[in-house]
């Protein structure tokens, strides 16, 4: 191989390289990657069973139920709609009613919400962003309320 | 005391300001007493500044309420190593500790730069000066640790809980030694760039610094990692959480300067790569500042969200690396690039490193920056987490970690790849029959499991094969084999114990992924439970007061074959008043390299409680083997070639390179 050549090849090789990361990075950003949303958006949002979400909002007063063993079933709500959401497991400390919340997982059939974690940060003042920027918008979010 | 630390804060920030502008000019003009400037300013805006953090320091450890920062982060019952590391344990202390490590950095090229040419030297100084200016003016305008409180409140609001632990004590520092050492050689390559030349110390000082930050800043992570581990109790090594990525990304492009500098070492070449990648490195240090330092992400690390902070770092990021990538659009045509070479060598394997490096770099940098692209461009909220750097992290890393040991057994300029296949027959065997045992014998269904013990296997009998064929082991007597073995250059070592580290690491990750089992029940008093072979019996709940919080203690003890007890472990939660927050304190048994860990959940109206079990099968070595690459990049840095401090050598040896000044 002349010198042209072989600078060619490995020009190449490395666009090669760097196109199949990206095509894979890409393809794994659609994916992998999964949505927020607050009970109310999912009205609208089509969300299918079996796909991940995350979904945020404050955990509904009266309705923490602790069932058999470690599994323990509670309501998400934004105050307008809310959510059945079913978890087992160790609930994080800060998780109480009436606090902000996240949780991860995806709707089974039944419409029941089953979370495989639950976040809520080790912070009295602490509301997840998303859960405060989402409550914002639909003008239950009072500022004296965060703190 | 705190007046003073204020004083010598503004001092210092004035004087970054005088070694920014005065060894430049000195540079510009060739002026040596000009240039003479940089060496004492900054050792004296080091001085300044150690000073200024003793102030805040010392006023956290009186427990000075009157200080806002002191008031709002501490507590005057909290243990004194707490109101010790809780300096640094809010945003005001963090940055402050920042910008010491970036002053002692710069006074370390002062003091140690006496064989430096002289207008590098300043070059260099004035750089990190003018880093040191953005920060301490940033400091003093967004986030100054000193501002009193009038009057002056009787009782603090204590440390965020989850901080109150010896990790605080270790990991912020080790993390901000590593990422802000990463500064010299990004000050190096602006100097490069201004010069519009590189000579042969320039590769020769930016190496050592390359790898104090890179062994500092491994340490950082490990240490991280662990902290999350044992601290949050969710039984987690890694979350992939954009915080972590911030450090992470700095690594990654770290590990792919270590390589690259070693060609231009070598072979005076990839010259212009390297100094990019100096340059790549220190500007995603910056950018994890600002991902951590801005609240844009809100996480443990983010203290306190002003939006004013943000949009400072965010000046000072755009500022130092759009700064940085013109100039280097203007000036690297003026760098001589060196010539293309064979593909299969030493430094072909090393650009090849190089190359996955980057890629995964890049595509953690997607995937901690799209979220928040995205939410300031739709509004959609989105999360990237384990599934996507799974599916992209993943397979960038798996071909490079299979190449892992040829590089090294590759000669320089034309190396042979069937030679370094043969010597690495034993260790493709060893590989091969632990990939066996592990399908036949522990795990039939997991092809992972299989795959991934047998690649662990692989890099770690491939960093012995290293050592052995380079001491001759097969070919010399024994005694020959001692001699030579003993003699190999420190580096050679380096080398072996990184990878090896690597492989380490790698096998607790996949026996923990793949071997740990995780059990969560309830249990009463008298209990017992049996995890992978282990048998637990809940003793029982035992409310416990420490110095600032109360605490209910699960009692666990563990049975052994005769069926008494041979061991014990608690777990606690932990309730502090003055912040109304409870915490998790994770109960962990060490056997071998393995761990039971403990986490204790809510107790329930009848009285038992949830209990979370997990089994991690040799979880220690994920951070044993981050230690073992710290010692690799120590033991490198004792290499001969590198040792700071021995001048005459050096100088002899620089002006025995044959190209030693490029024009």
């Amino acid at each position: 191989m002349t010198r042209k050549q072989k600078r060619l090849s490995v020009i190449v090789g490395g666009l090669a390289f760097l196109g199949a990361a990206t095509g894979l990075t890409f393809y794994a950003l659609g994916q992998k990657a999964s949505y927020f949303y607050m009970p109310a958006d999912l009205t609208t949002a089509s969300v299918q069973p079996g796909q991940r979400i995350r979904l945020g909002g404050l955990v509904e007063k009266g309705t923490i139920q602790r069932g058999q063993g470690a599994t323990v079933a509670f309501s998400v709500t934004d105050t307008h709609k809310s959510v059945k959401v079913t978890y087992t497991g160790i609930l994080p400390d800060l998780f109480r009613e009436e606090q902000g919340v996240i949780t991860e997982g995806s709707f089974g059939p039944d419409g029941v919400f089953v979370a495989d974690s639950v976040l809520a940060k080790h912070d009295e003042r602490y509301m997840p962003k998303e859960v405060a920027d989402g409550l914002k918008a639909k003008g239950v979010w009072q500022e004296s309320k965060s703190e | 005391m705190v007046e003073t630390g204020h004083f010598a804060l503004v001092l210092a920030f004035a004087l970054s300001l005088v070694q920014t502008i005065v060894p430049l000019f000195g540079a510009r003009l060739n002026n040596q007493r000009l240039m003479a400037v940089g060496g004492p300013v900054a050792v004296t805006g080091f001085a300044l500044t150690a000073l200024s953090f003793f102030a805040l320091a010392s006023a956290y450890a009186n427990s000075d309420f009157s200080v806002a920062s002191v008031w709002e982060n501490s507590h005057s019952l909290q243990p004194m190593i707490y109101k010790v590391t809780g300096t640094w344990g809010n945003h005001e202390g963090s940055m402050l500790l920042w910008v010491l490590i970036l002053t002692f950095f710069g006074a370390l090229v002062a003091a140690f730069g006496s064989n430096l040419p002289a207008t590098l030297r300043a070059n260099v100084l004035a750089v990190q000066g003018a880093i040191g200016a953005a920060f301490f003016l940033f400091i003093l305008a967004t986030s100054n640790p000193f501002i009193r409180l009038n009057p002056a409140p009787i009782e603090g609001r204590d440390l965020n809980p989850v901080l109150q632990d010896l990790g605080l004590a270790i990991h912020p520092p080790l993390l901000y030694l590593g990422y802000v050492g990463f500064s010299i050689c990004f000050s190096f390559s602006i100097a490069a760039l201004i010069e519009g030349r590189i000579d042969a110390s320039w590769a020769r000082w930016v190496r050592p610094w390359t790898l104090v930050a890179w062994m500092f800043l491994t340490g950082g992570i490990a240490m991280g990692s662990y902290w999350a581990y044992y601290e949050l109790g969710w039984g987690g090594f890694w979350f992939w959480d954009p915080v972590e990525n911030a450090s992470f990304m700095p690594w990654l492009a770290g590990t792919a300067l270590l390589h690259s500098a070693i060609v231009m070492e070598k072979r005076s070449a990839l010259k212009i790569w390297t100094l990019l990648l100096a340059i790549l490195t220190f500007s995603l240090s910056l950018l994890g500042t600002f991902l951590v330092r801005s609240g844009v992400l809100t996480s443990v690390h983010a203290f306190a969200t002003d939006p004013a902070r943000g949009v400072f770092i965010l000046c000072i990021l755009t500022l130092f690396i759009g700064g940085s990538l013109a100039l280097f659009a203007l000036r690297a045509s003026r760098l001589t690039a060196g010539g293309l070479f064979h593909p299969i060598s030493r430094e072909g394997a090393l650009v090849l490193n190089n190359l996955f490096l980057t890629t995964a770099t890049a595509t953690v940098l997607v995937g901690t920056l799209y979220p928040l692209a995205l939410e300031a461009l739709t509004g959609d909220k989105i999360s990237v987490g384990a599934p996507f750097f799974d599916l992209t992290f993943g397979p960038l890393m798996l071909p490079l970690l299979v190449l892992v040991p040829f590089g090294p057994l590759l000669a320089w300029k034309r190396g042979d790849i069937i030679a370094a296949s043969q010597r690495l027959m034993a260790a493709f065997a060893t590989a091969l029959a632990a990939m066996l045992v592990t399908g036949l014998f522990i795990d039939g269904t997991s092809v992972f499991a299989a795959l991934g013990i047998g690649l662990a296997v692989w890099l770690i009998a491939g960093a012995l094969t290293d050592l052995a064929v380079k001491s001759g082991v097969g070919s010399v007597a024994p005694a020959v084999m001692l001699r030579r073995f003993a003699g190999l250059p420190r580096s050679v070592f380096g080398t072996a114990l990184a990878h090896l580290g690597l492989g380490l690491t790698l096998l607790g990750i996949v026996a923990t992924l793949s071997f740990g089992t995780e059990k969560i029940l309830t249990m009463r008093a008298g209990e017992t439970v049996e995890l992978s072979g282990h048998t637990l019996r809940f003793v029982g709940l035992y409310p416990a007061q420490g110095p600032n919080y109360s605490e209910d203690r699960g009692r666990f003890e563990l049975i052994g074959v005769s069926g008494s007890a041979v061991g014990e472990i608690s777990s606690a939660k932990r309730f502090y008043p003055v912040r109304q927050t409870t915490t998790t304190e994770s109960g962990i048994k060490t056997l071998g390299l393995s761990q039971l860990y403990i986490s204790l959940g809510d107790e329930a109206k009848d009285g038992s409680v949830v209990v979370r079990l997990w089994w991690k099968p040799l979880v220690t070595l994920i951070w044993g083997g981050g230690l073992v690459m710290m010692a690799g990049a120590a033991m490198s840095l004792m290499d001969r070639r590198l040792r700071v401090g021995a001048p005459s050598r050096r100088r002899k040896q620089a002006g025995a390179e044959a190209p030693a000044v490029l024009p």
